[in-house]
């Protein structure tokens, strides 16, 4: 051993290699410049912006309603959470109570996109890491849930589904009914993905006790989600901002101990759990009622109404092209809790139908930023964990 | 602890450098001047009771007809306590520059080097200021309200500097 260790610190050289940004366990177009010593990482510099398209910059230029689409091409593995997150952010701007059915129905269709968006998370981190089975798993379930988002709104990936003060199109009971019969299936198939890797001695030991980071250094990092809650911060906005039906639900804040990559991992197999128990407590408690808000400035009118009256028609037209009219003036923060950590929108508005300035606090570009103190000084091979580990999608990274 | 309590201990404290608070929605802003930030977010930061340890978010805004032009708002949260608030440095145009807080909080060094990108503010004392989003010879900041959402088609962006002398010299790369 000693031996080793001598003949390998002779013989080490230091030498840089390039990672990307076409790479396949990089999750996207992230490069990263890694100072290897040997197999041990010195230094690890990301470079981001390869999908920057400007999103902040277009939202300048574009009002409440014509944003909303943006919205789907931050983390378009999870774009229902991203949808709701902004709706959600701009009726708090404005003001808009939402209908108890819509808060209801925004609940589940979260929580189903989380539920989507750790299976693909799952499959391909195990992929990475060399657990290659319970890839086409997960994929079985997350086309499920794709399925119910096309039987609801007509789109599997970029859905548009919510709307400023309400939803696009109420759900029928039979959508529930089959949504219910999912969950009541769903906790066996966690089981199975659990079979599979939870005593894989390879998975295990390529996870257990690498890039862990202490709760004070999450927290100074500015980790959100499962990757802060990994190492045992009890801190998730559904219990922080006040939205959705999550205060009406029986629900627990998992959290891990050791901030490895291997709790992180926990976290989210736990909130398989708590997620498909949500949906389950709101199916049970859903009420009948309207799905948009009572607030015709700025919600749009029913699709029945503006095809045959003059009135409806000429209020749909104005709010979509120019936007509502009277939004108040003020700046305000909203954060929701999506798929990958915390999501918040900064708006600055100037009474206009547009944002003056819409900041998008995005849970990827702070997890990017957190990958060196990471991965620094491990080996190589581990940083294909980590980045799984911290869950990234480079659309919200670079926005 | 109430956002307002909050904002009156560090009255107490720094009464000179506060401009202005105002208040939406529950949100309690406070706009400081820029000279001592390091030095608020500091006590924020270390105060027992107040103890903001974790940045959430850090973002530039442009106002190009105020006398500040631009504002750095700093949105600090209490995982520990559970209060926000935010904080906003005001920054004058002609020299536009604040005190980096990557020194309290770690993750302040991405959403900065952004700030510097999108807005040209220099973060004096950022372990490593270069661009992020934008390549590293772009030119102008492109989330300033002078910055047009589209240029002229003679505008457009030519590529990276590195890969055009790369192409020019290296014939394995030299693609027409």
């Amino acid at each position: 051993m000693e031996d080793t260790k001598n003949s390998s610190r002779v013989a080490a050289k230091e030498m840089t290699l390039s990672m990307g940004p076409q790479h396949p366990a990089t999750h996207g177009v992230l490069r990263l410049v890694l100072d290897l010593d040997g197999e041990t990482i010195v230094k690890c510099t990301p470079y981001v912006g390869y999908l920057h398209r400007g999103v902040e910059k277009l939202a300048e230029h574009r009002n409440y309603m014509q944003v909303l689409p943006l919205t789907d091409r931050l983390d378009y593995i999870s774009s229902m959470s991203n949808n709701l997150g902004y709706c959600v952010a701009v009726e708090k701007l404005f003001g808009i109570e939402v209908p108890e059915r819509t808060e209801y129905i925004r609940t589940i269709v979260g929580e189903m996109s989380r539920i989507a968006n750790h299976l693909l998370w799952l499959a391909t981190h195990a992929l990475d890491v060399g657990a290659m089975t319970v890839f086409l798993y997960c994929f079985r379930e997350r086309e499920a849930i794709l399925v119910f988002f096309e039987r609801l709104c007509g789109a599997r990936l970029t859905v548009t589904y919510p709307r400023i003060g309400g939803l696009k199109n109420d759900v029928d009971p039979k959508w529930l009914e089959d949504v219910y019969a999912f969950t009541t299936e769903f906790p066996m198939r966690i089981e199975q993905y659990e079979t599979l890797i939870n005593k894989n001695r390879i998975w295990l030991q390529r996870t257990k006790g690498i890039g862990v980071i202490s709760a004070q250094d999450a927290i100074n990092w500015g980790l959100s989600g499962p990757a802060l809650r990994g190492s045992g911060v009890p801190y998730d906005v559904r219990k922080v901002t006040k939205y959705g039906v999550y205060d009406k639900v029986k629900w627990e804040v998992c959290t891990g101990k050791n901030g490895d990559v291997y709790d992180r991992y926990r976290v989210r197999m736990d909130e398989f759990r708590q997620s498909n128990s949500i949906i389950r407590q709101c199916i049970e408690q859903i009420p009948e009622g309207p799905i948009m808000a009572d607030a015709p400035k700025y919600t749009l009118p029913a699709k029945d109404k503006v095809l045959t009256d003059m009135e409806h028609l000429i209020h749909h037209f104005v709010l979509i092209t120019k936007g509502p009219q009277t939004a108040p003036e003020g700046e305000m923060y909203i954060a929701t809790e999506v798929p990958k950590g915390e999501l918040g929108f900064f708006f600055v508005s100037d009474g206009t139908g547009k944002p003056y300035r819409m900041r998008v606090r995005s849970p990827s570009f702070v997890h990017v930023a957190a990958l060196p103190k990471l991965c620094e000084g491990e080996l190589i091979a581990d940083i294909i964990a980590n980045i799984g580990s911290i869950d990234i999608v480079l659309g919200e990274c670079d926005r | 602890m109430e956002p307002l309590e909050i904002v009156n201990r560090l009255k107490t404290k720094y009464l000179n450098e506060i401009a202005d608070v105002t208040e939406f929605r529950d949100q309690v802003f406070v706009s400081v001047n820029r000279d001592r930030i390091s030095d608020i977010c500091r006590f924020l930061h270390d105060d027992p009771d107040i103890y903001m340890d974790y940045l959430v978010d850090l973002c530039g805004v442009d106002y190009p007809d105020r006398q500040h032009r631009f504002e750095v708002v700093y949105n600090l949260y209490s995982v520990k306590h559970k209060h926000r608030l935010m904080l906003k440095a005001l920054i004058p145009a002609d020299n536009p520059s604040v005190d980096s807080v990557v020194p309290i909080w770690a993750g302040a060094n991405w959403h900065e080097r952004e700030a510097c990108d999108m807005y040209g503010i220099v973060f004096n004392g950022h372990p490593d200021l270069r661009r992020i989003l934008m390549p590293d010879d772009w030119e102008g900041y492109p989330l300033r309200k002078d910055y047009p959402l589209k240029g002229p088609a003679d505008s457009e962006y030519k590529g990276f500097e590195e890969l055009k002398d790369l192409h020019s010299h290296d014939s394995e790369w030299n693609i027409q």
